[in-house]
């Protein structure tokens, strides 16, 4: 059986990697698939929990998890059609009206 | 090395390389698919921690709605100009310390993990009565107020979408 701390492991490296997508990219809609890769990292970890401490909550969490994603990219993504119907670009440096 | 650990090395490599690729290729699209690819590992990693519902859902739900929401709104965007502009912001090595130096401070911590709780869901009581029936037990009589709260929330995502990307008259 593979260790718990295997899970945890893979599940710490992908949010990590969402994380420095979310910084260093320039397009919007790759930071917004930056989050989801990280809300599923979270994902795995609650399930390789509920797995080995035997209790089902970890996966009902999951769900709920999911369903909040699905309103954030929903959400999200019309932002986004809003942003580049005003500004004619997705990209974060060209978004600078509050600097001020 | 037995079959089982073989299994997870190839998902951990898979799905790590898979991650790695969709935030750093250049084109959107090959972005997109590439990750609609790590959700499919992903939900076979969840079948292999005998979360068969959750399984299901991540494909469904994830591949199936949220990844083409995406796409959808990738149609809009020049494409062209997206391939000869710069990927990264100019600071970006500042981001790449920082989450490498969290990954660092993660696995050390990984090490002190320990659990000794254990809860009634066995893998037996799950299998007299099946994952998605144990789960929907727990999702209507414990969890009933956050499913009501999640579906409210699923109802402001639609108006909040319909209202957001609405044109100005």
């Amino acid at each position: 059986m593979v260790p718990l701390s295997w899970y945890i492991g893979l599940s710490a490296l992908i949010f990590v990697i969402g994380l420095i997508g979310f910084l260093i990219r320039r397009n919007l809609i790759i930071m917004f698939m930056s989050i989801e890769l990280m809300l599923n990292s979270v994902n795995i970890s609650l399930v390789a929990f509920s797995h080995y401490l035997q209790d089902l909550k970890g996966q009902v969490i999951v769900f709920f998890i999911i369903t909040v994603a699905a309103a954030e990219a929903a959400i999200g993504l019309a932002i986004l059609v809003a942003l580049f119907r005003n500004k004619n670009s997705i990209h974060t440096d060209d978004i600078t009206e509050m600097k001020g | 090395m037995s079959t089982v650990e073989l299994f997870f090395a190839y998902f951990a490599v898979a799905m790590t390389t898979l991650s790695a690729l969709v935030i750093s290729v250049k084109n959107p699209v090959h972005s997109i698919l590439l990750m609609l690819v790590l959700f499919f590992h992903i939900a076979a990693l969840y079948l292999f921690l005998n979360a068969e519902f959750l399984a299901a859902v991540q494909v469904i739900l994830y591949a199936g709605a949220i990844l083409v929401l995406f796409l959808f709104v990738i149609m809009m965007l020049n494409l062209k100009e997206e391939l000869i502009s710069h990927r990264f912001i100019n600071e970006w090595p500042i981001g790449l310390a920082l989450g490498v130096s969290i990954i660092i401070f993660i696995f050390f911590a990984i090490d002190k993990l320990k659990t000794n709780f254990k809860g009634t869901h066995t893998i037996e009581a799950i299998k007299a009565e099946t994952n998605t029936k144990a789960v929907g037990k727990l999702l209507y009589t414990d969890y009933l107020l956050p499913f009501e709260i999640a579906s409210l929330i699923l109802l402001i995502a639609i108006v909040g979408a319909i209202v957001l990307a609405k044109k100005e008259r």
